[in-house]
């Protein structure tokens, strides 16, 4: 476990970055970790990260691609478009989530 | 008198009834198995049947006789499992009350979920193994093949035996280099990971092992649809092929989303230690059927039986069930040029270098190519069909151990610190 400060904040996050504790989270937070990974945020990211938030919290498993477009609504086409070439984490990173299980 | 209904006679659940035949009381418990396939498929031979190792007779056999003599089989496909009033439906088949109820339905590839890839060229330029008779088709593609591009392809996770493919690229490389064509062929490895395999320190080591072979990787791919002669992605990459083979979709049955039991993919959600169903006392969930985080693979159909059988018997009995299962899975993976390398692994533990302890055949080195492993890889099928589907003991632990096991190494590029890199 490490501590990173972003945006003037403590936040523990895993040995990639991915923050450990979705608590700490809030919208001010997704603005600053989106800058980190070269996102400008929209409406349509935000609304992403809102359901894969509340989906995490009913679940307990950050959303893959999948369940982002079948239960969250947002194709993969445009997760794609809102995350380049790695969504399903980056998605989880802005988000505060822990990243999507590596399928083994 | 009670009734035990076991869905599947796939590997975890010839050896889920095997074992419990064992265990339950006659006179308290009746076994009832649902199945409609007539024979059991080894499935781990499939990789080796495009390269002409097996033929299709080694790898089937009638299913019936695998089971014990005192279970009812019924030849049926399920329709829709009741969970309100404890009983399944089948087609054409008198619905069966159950008072426990084990789905070990497993996992298939459904080619049709991807646009484009159950078209006219499935069979003849695009390709699949995980079925008998697309690896009979393969096997048939590749001995008349000329060479161009090869494309050896994954769709999405999780799909059953997470290694194959990477081990058909490993043995592809071998086959046209034995057949002396191996500088007329390109081959190119396409995976949604971001890497040859999802954990760190197997994803480097098996990564080095295709830039070795001078097969060129493509990550973080996921597939929109199939072109002819190209695979297409959701962010516009393109990968032409002369030959794809590829793994299709793998989704759990049909009936699981029916029965509302299911993930997105039908995989029937349960907790991960003990695989009861969420929110149901009566309904598991065992092998690939599950949505478990950890490999779909018969080594963890083989831990997890043992785990629960223990723990079934707790839990008729009224008692807590206490064994937790902790995702042990163990793979050898076929590199080619007659050698493979052994991986061991759980829920929480990544693949780690070092030695398997094994009584009698000696140690095997983990994560290294060696001829041993290849044999040991081999000797299975025997193992598979005698010791492992009968439900014996097999000399091997259950829980994963770290005996041998090397600390994780402590290499800068598997503990990347800047978030642009890992993301």
């Amino acid at each position: 476990m490490t501590v990173a400060t972003i945006e003037g904040r403590h936040v523990d996050v895993d040995a990639e970055g991915f923050m450990s504790d979705p608590q700490q989270w809030d919208e001010a937070l997704a603005e600053a970790l989106a800058k980190n990974i070269g996102i400008e945020m929209t409406d349509a990211h935000r609304a992403a990260i809102r359901f894969a938030r509340s989906d995490f919290m009913t679940t307990g498993e950050t959303p893959t691609l999948r369940r982002m477009a079948t239960a969250g609504g947002v194709t993969t086409k445009d997760m794609f478009l809102l995350f380049p070439k790695k969504p399903a984490k980056k998605l989880a990173y802005v988000a505060g989530l822990p990243k999507p299980v590596g399928c083994v | 008198m009670k009734r035990l209904v076991v869905l599947g006679a796939g590997t975890a659940g010839t050896i889920v009834v095997n074992k419990l035949d064992r265990v339950l009381p006659k006179s308290e418990w009746e076994i009832v198995v649902v199945e409609p396939s007539l024979v059991h498929l080894y499935q781990p031979g499939l990789l080796f049947l495009p390269f002409g190792r097996y033929e299709q007779a080694d790898l089937v056999k009638p299913n019936q006789p695998l089971l014990p003599s005192g279970v009812s089989l019924i030849r049926a496909e399920v329709e829709r499992v009741d969970t309100e009033v404890g009983q399944v439906l089948l087609l054409g088949h008198d619905p069966v009350e159950y008072d426990q109820l084990v789905i070990a339905t497993g996992t298939a590839p459904r080619p049709d979920m991807t646009p484009g890839l159950d078209g006219p060229q499935m069979g003849k330029t695009v390709h699949e193994f995980y079925t008998l008779e697309g690896a009979v088709a393969l096997r048939q593609a590749l001995s008349q093949w000329e060479g161009g591009r090869l494309v050896v392809h994954i769709v999405e996770l999780p799909i059953k035996c997470p290694v194959a493919p990477l081990e058909f690229a490993f043995l592809a490389d071998d086959h046209f280099r034995q057949r002396g064509m191996r500088d007329r062929v390109e081959i190119t490895y396409v995976t949604p990971l971001s890497g040859a395999f999802t954990k760190p320190i197997a994803s480097q080591q098996l990564g080095g092992l295709l830039d070795r072979r001078g097969i060129d990787l493509e990550p973080d791919f996921y597939v929109e649809r199939v072109d002819e002669g190209a695979l297409v992605s959701f962010d516009e990459r393109s990968i032409p092929f002369d030959l794809l083979v590829t793994v299709p979709l793998n989704m759990g049955a049909d009936f699981v989303a029916r029965s509302n039991l299911g993930d997105e993919l039908n995989h029937v959600k349960v907790d991960p230690g003990t695989f009861l169903a969420n929110g149901l006392s009566n309904v598991f969930a065992i092998g690939d059927a599950a949505a478990l985080p950890t490999s779909k693979a018969g080594s963890v159909a083989h831990f997890s039986v043992d785990v629960f059988v223990e723990n079934f018997l707790e839990h008729i009995a009224g008692r807590p069930m206490e064994r937790r299962f902790d995702g042990h899975a163990n793979c050898f993976v076929e590199t080619g040029n007659g050698k493979a390398l052994l991986i061991d692994f759980n829920y929480t533990t990544e693949p780690l270098p070092g030695s398997y302890p094994l009584p009698v055949f000696g140690p095997l080195r983990l994560l290294k190519e060696t001829r041993i492993n290849h044999l040991g890889k081999l000797a299975f099928r025997p193992i598979y069909w005698h010791v492992l589907l009968p439900g014996r003991r097999l000399p091997v632990p259950i829980e994963m151990s770290m005996t041998g096991k090397d600390a994780v190494p402590d290499d800068p590029d598997l503990t990347v610190s800047k978030t642009e890199e890992k993301v």
